[in-house]
Order: C-alpha cells, then structure tokens, then sequence
C-alpha cells in the first residue's frame, strides 16, 4: 500500500450511469445570477450631520479662508454636493503654520510624553466611539464601501493612534543609547483613498514623537479630516497641536514651500512626489514620500489555487484598487493559468458593485470623474495594444462614477498596462515559467512598494521574497496591514516607513 | 484565506424578502435527523410528523428534504413519509466510527436500501485515510456506491477527524470520483462538527470537480448549525461559491435537528413582524 499522498487524478472517476439527479452533463459555468438575490442593506446615514460649510482648522478653531473661496465635495457614488470645503492659501498656511510653531515651542515640546500619550489614547477611544459616524461619512465622501470602511479603514485608525499613544512616553527605549528628540512643525499631505486612515497614520507618529502638524487632506475627500478635527476639539488637544488645512494642489503646495516647515510627509502620486523632492531640496526640511506602486502578485503552481484566487482579489478590487499596494500585476506560473483563469472570472461575477451604502456591496464607486478617466484612457490603452479585457457584467448604476471589476489577459511587459499604475480595479495577468523568471518580471518596474507570494512550499516563499525588491511582502495572504508593521517602498515608491518603531523614525531627530 | 473568506459570508447582510426566501430555502434543505442509541419508532413518528409538516399552512413553509435516522428505524421512518415529498435518509457502514469489515457495511447498507430507505448516509474509514490507505478508502465508497443501487449516497468525512485543510480536500476527491453523490462534513458525534471555512474547501473541491467532469456534486454540513443566521450565512456561501443551481435541496442540504425551530421561529417573526414564545413550536 502506498503511503505517498496521491494526486487526486490517480483516482479514475466511477462510472456513474449518467448524471446523478438526473442532470444532464453540459455546460461546466457555474450560473451567478437572479436566484436567491439579497435585498438591499442599506447602512442608515440619516443621523449624519453634515455641515454645509467646513471652514479650517486652525489653532484649536474653525475658521473661514482668508481667500473667502469654497470648492465642492461631492458623493461619488451619487455626484450629488455634501457640501461647501474651505480653500486654504498661502495666507491660512502661513497662519497655520504658525500656530503649529507657537504650540511646538510653548506646549507640545515641553509637555512630558506621558501627557502626550493620554491625549492620543483619548483621541483613540474617542474615534472607537464614533467609528460608525465616521465610517458612514468616509463612504459617502469616498465612494468607498461601507463594508471596508466599517470593518478596515476605522478599525485600523483607531489602532494606530492606540499604538503610537504606547510609544510617546518610550522614546528612550524605542532607539536605545540615543536621544530622540522632536523634528519640530511637520507638514503632512495626504491621498483621497483612505482619508481618515492616511490621516492617522501621518499624525499619530508625529504627535507621540512630540511635534506639532499642518496636514493637508486631498481635495476630494476633505470631510472626515474635519469630523476628526472636531474630535481633537472634544480631546482638549492643546490648540495648534493639529491644524488641518483643504484645498487643491496650491494648498499642498504653499505648504511645502512654507519656511517654517521642519518635515514634509508626503503620500500620493509620483509625479506630485517627485516635485515636493524638487521643492525640498536644499532645505533644511526633512522628507518622506510614500508613492505609487505596480506590485507583482505571485502565483506558482504549488499554491492553494482557490486561496490564491481569494488573495488576487483581495489584492486588486479592495477599495476599488485605489490602493498604492495594490497586487496589479499578477503573474501566473504557466501551467496553472487557464485554472486560475476561469476562477478569477467565475470569483469577479460574484462581486456585487452598487450603493456604497449597502452592507452588501463589495465594489463601490470610483473617487472621483478624473480617476475614472484615468482607469478609461489606461484600459483603452490595453485594448488598443492587444490585449483581452476580461469585466464582470455588473450592472453600472446611472448616476456616480463606477467601473466594473476587469482583468486582461494577453498582457506582456511592454504593454503601459503592465507598466503604469492604473489606481482601479484592473488587473493586469501575465504569466512565467521558472521561479527566476518571476522575481525578474516582479522586479521589472520602476516601483517597489509591495508584492505577494503564493505557494505551499515555505523555503521557495523565504527564496523568493528575498529576491523581491519591495518594501512589504505578504505571503499566502495579501493587503494585511497593522500598525505595528512598518509600511514603505523602494525606488519610485518613496522613502521612509510608516508603521512600527521605524515610523517613529521620521518624525525624530537621534543624537 | 479559507477562514478569512468564509468569515466574510457571516457578514452578508440578509434582510426583508431575502430573509423571508432565504429561510423557507434552508428549511426544505433540512436532513430532520435523530441518531441516538435511545431512539424508538415513537421518537421518529414526531419527527416525521414535523419534517412533513414544519409550521401552519399559512406560513408557507415546505416539508424539510429528508429524515435521517438509523437502519434499523428506516422502516418506520418509511411508513409514516411514504405518501410525502420527504425522503428517508439512513446512516449505515457502521455510524459513526466505520470500523466493521466492509462486507458488514454493505449488508447494512443493502438492508437499509430493501427498508425503503432513498437516501444513505455512510461514513469513510478515517483510521484508512489517516493511514494512507487512500485507495482502500475509495474502494469502499465506490463498493457502497454500487450496493446503494438507486439510493442516493451521501459520503461523511468526518472533517474534526481529519483536521487539516488538505486532508479534507483529498477525502472530497476520493468521495466524489468513488460516486459520492453528496460530500457531508461530520456525523455529529465529534467536535467540531461543521464549520465554515471546512465546508467552503469541500465547496471548493465541488467546484474544481464540476469544472473537471462537468458533474455537480451535493454538499452537506452536518452538526453545529443552530441559528438561522448561521444557515443563511452557509447559503450565502453556497451561492458565491457554487452559484444558483446548488441553490435547491437536490444540491444542498443541512444535517440538522435543533436548527429547525429556530429558523422557524425566525420566519415566523419575518411574516408576522413580532417574535413568539419558543412554546409555540413544536418539538420535533
């Protein structure tokens, strides 16, 4: 008797007379459709108080532009106006700027960080506290669905301020032998995929480390940045410790160039990266850029396929891949392709995309009109070079911006698919033959963020992601994030860590 | 993943007239089952009587799928469902551990067969499997597949015994290319029975089979469902993993006693918009 595990096809299939049930042996599609169709779940939001005007935050208080200018903030996912945001200029920078400077040099800096730890831990419990609020908000601002920002995004914020409100009264064990003292007024400008997440994840650190911020929340979703300025408020934070300016691009950009500024923290795209390093240089501010990425997701043909599946998707259509990790290259080793294939198409019929609102829905709607461009010229592109474009059939509500679900096959290298970051939900599949093959496909771009591993065999995963130059590599899992985990990218992805005991680095001076 | 996603299905939100569908499905998915030493033809004419008949008329709940019960109450079972939609399921191959010569087990399952039993539920050898003897383990099911004739056969892995992943997906191989016409996770008798994420891997080996042969291969998790929301978060599954036609009690079925009033209960409450005391249910 062997004792060799077999392979299942070692056991020829018994005859069986037919089809049991009395089902004919035809089509082998597995049939999504109507039968047993949820009704909907919608996340009530009829208790959110929205202002029709958000004005700054500046020194403790809420303040009107200087400029007197409002821009829009819309609902994606239905285009209508939630309401009016202040436009900061160089005027509000300057007078925030200052106030951050005053609350650095009178208050936070002198204060112990213990004290400093009590008003994160408070700010933490107070988020708990409010985490459906702000979730619902976050979805209606974003487009993102409730179902991630309920379950991820606020679950996460809350986490990393508890976790940086632990560090601020141990600096001195954090990095022992050396000093650790504050950078001092720290700009920090922020992406629209995770507004309130990216937003913890810039303050909380800079705070426990005893500094004081100017943070700049995208254009496109400026509300929750506000709600959470309330929430500083109800702390007691000291005024000035947290000053929260909106505005496009020239906000972002007074910021940066402000004199006064000792480090600018900058998460986004490359291009904007690229031109605050300009900007930065020859200064004596500090920098950290957290950028695009076009990861590689692994998949060899020793992996559990099924588990696989659930991690390319996972990796792709989370937050609608507005995610700067997000795994957008997937390559799959050859002889499992077709598999993979058909599953992933049988996986992206079964994603419902609709009302961000729904408990149900797994695809919301896309950040904003610019964004949905984008993905459409970028997959315009992949048609116009060859490759198949494989869409689940979701049907597309009439108002708001939405893109279904997509992946296309066909993809080789050269094609911008391949190349660019999409920041949609749009895969693009290639394939490889050899594990040596993959890590140079995989490291073949010129980002470095993240990358995943998929495969049952533990010494190819620790052989592979040796190899791979990214800064973060999930294995047989993938968009895994905790605050405890350092988070930052090679290359074209930026520098500087986020997360852990190195994303207190940043934001320290070490004598 | 496996525990990650099946955890995401608890979390579909099943509301209004998905509920409502959703429960009267779970209900004509139910194996009714008693499998005490203790049982006599008393005990099983209660049970039949409520398999038949779950709740008023005008609740419109169908019968429950089948009664599973011991071979030896096959017989009894038969006489009181023989004019209903409702199937006799029976144990047999020495439930629950296995362990009788197989040439007993098939006189147990012919036996059970001749009482007019549709439906047998058999047990795989695990001291075989855990063993290696994998292909011992398929000539017995592919042995009781030929002594079930017409009868339905229903393979239990027994999936706490098995206990990892990979084991329960290579015991689903082996059921199904033996002639399993459904894969079932436990015999109720060892904890943990089901689970979801053990029964998502044996929906995901249903799939890759299908995928491969074009056949479509009946699940059944069996122990351990108790509330209704459990039931329609395994609906849920079913349907995101296997699609629509696994959606009928042909394909899907629930082994399960006490979950019953509980779904019962719920429904009750969907249609009457007010819970009622557990003493308006009748016991099965």
């Amino acid at each position: 008797m062997s004792r060799r595990r077999p392979n299942s096809s070692q056991f020829a299939v018994v005859d069986r007379n037919g089809e049991p049930n009395g089902r004919p042996i035809a089509k082998r599609r597995l049939d999504f459709g109507e039968r047993w169709s949820y009704a909907p779940a919608l996340e009530a939001n009829s208790y959110i108080k929205l202002r029709n005007r958000y004005q700054l935050f500046i020194n403790g208080r809420f303040v009107p532009p200087k400029s007197g200018d409002y821009f829009d903030s819309i609902n994606p996912a239905t285009e209508e106006k939630l309401a009016e945001i202040g436009s900061a200029n160089e005027k509000d920078v300057d007078l925030a700027v200052k106030a951050a400077r005053r609350a650095y040099k009178n208050v936070w800096s002198k204060m112990r960080g213990r004290e400093r730890g009590k008003y994160l831990f408070r700010i933490a419990r107070l988020i708990q506290e409010k985490a459906r609020e702000l979730a619902v908000l976050e979805t209606m601002d974003g487009g993102k669905t409730i179902k991630e920002s309920r379950d991820i995004d606020l679950p996460l914020v809350a986490a990393h301020f508890f976790y940086y409100a632990g560090w601020a009264d141990k600096l001195e064990y954090a990095f022992p032998g050396r000093k650790a003292q504050p950078l001092g007024v720290a700009g920090q400008i922020i992406p629209w995929n995770f507004p309130l997440l990216m937003a913890a994840w810039k303050l909380a650190p800079a705070l426990a480390g005893g500094n004081t911020c100017v943070l700049k929340p995208a254009e496109t979703t400026s509300i929750t940045a506000l709600h959470l300025a309330q929430i500083l408020q109800e702390a007691e934070l000291p005024d000035g410790v947290v000053n929260i300016l909106t505005g496009a691009g020239e906000t972002g950009s007074a910021l940066v160039n402000h004199a006064d500024i000792d480090k600018i923290a900058f998460t986004g795209s490359t291009e904007v990266g690229k031109r605050i390093a300009s900007a930065t240089a020859g200064t004596k501010k500090k920098l950290t850029l957290e950028l695009g990425g076009k990861a590689a997701n692994i998949i060899f043909e020793d992996a559990a396929i099924d588990q696989a599946v659930e991690g390319i998707i996972a990796g792709i259509y989370f937050n609608q891949g507005h995610v700067c990790c997000a795994g957008s290259r997937l390559f799959v080793q050859e002889s499992i392709f077709s598999n993979v294939i058909r599953k992933l198409r049988d996986r992206i019929s079964t994603l419902r995309l609709g009302n961000p609102l729904d408990k149900n829905t797994d695809i919301g709607a896309i950040n904003s009109r610019a964004q949905l461009d984008k993905i459409c010229e970028l997959v315009d592109s992949g048609l116009k070079q060859g490759a198949q474009l494989v869409q689940s059939r979701a049907r597309l509500p009439a108002k708001g911006f939405w893109y279904p679900p997509s992946f296309f096959t066909g993809v080789t290298a050269s094609h911008r698919v391949a190349q660019e970051e999409i920041f949609g939900p749009v895969l693009s599949v290639m394939t490889f033959r050899t594990p040596e093959e993959a890590i140079a496909r995989a490291n073949n771009t010129p980002y470095g963020l993240s990358a995943g591993v998929w495969t049952d065999k533990g010494s190819k995963i620790f052989k592979i992601v040796s190899q791979l130059r990214a800064g973060v590599v999930w294995a047989n899992t993938y968009n895994k994030f905790d605050p405890s985990s350092p988070f930052g990218g090679y290359k074209e992805s930026g520098f500087g860590r986020e997360g852990g005991r190195h994303g207190l680095l940043p934001y320290l001076a070490l004598s | 993943m496996a525990e990650e996603r099946a955890a995401a299905f608890t979390r579909r939100s099943i509301k209004t007239s998905a509920k409502l569908e959703g429960l009267r499905l779970v209900v004509s998915m139910m194996d009714l089952t008693t499998l005490e030493g203790s049982d006599t033809p008393g005990k099983i004419a209660f049970l039949c009587r409520k398999a038949m008949q779950p709740l008023d008329p005008r609740y419109q709940v169908p019968s429950c799928a089948a009664v599973c019960v011991y071979p030896n109450l096959v017989r009894i079972a038969k006489k009181f469902l023989e004019h209903s939609s409702v199937k006799v399921a029976s144990v047999a191959t020495a439930f629950p551990a296995g362990l009788m010569p197989t040439k007993l087990k098939l006189r147990e399952v012919r036996g059970a067969v001749r009482d007019g039993a549709n439906e047998i539920d058999m047990v795989i050898n695990r001291a075989r499997f855990l063993a290696g003897e994998y292909e011992r383990v398929f000539d017995e099911i592919a042995a009781t597949r030929e002594a079930c004739g017409v009868a339905h056969l229903k393979v239990i892995l027994e999936t706490g015994e098995l206990q990892t992943y990979d084991n329960v997906r290579l015991a689903c191989e082996i059921a199904m290319r033996a002639g399993a016409d459904f894969i079932k996770t436990s015999t109720g008798k060892i904890s943990p029975a089901a689970t979801m994420p053990v029964t998502l891997v044996m929906l995901e080996a249903i799939r890759d089979y299908f995928y491969e042969t074009g056949i479509r291969i009946g699940m059944k998790p069996a122990g351990g469902i108790r509330t209704a929301k459990e039931a329609l978060a395994y609906l849920a599954m079913v349907k995101e993993t296997l699609g629509d036609d696994w959606l009928t009690p042909d394909l899907f079925r629930f082994g399960a006693s006490t979950l019953l009033n509980d779904v019962l209960m719920q429904l009750v409450k969907a249609v009457d918009a007010n819970y009622q005391s557990a003493d308006y249910f009748s016991l099965p």
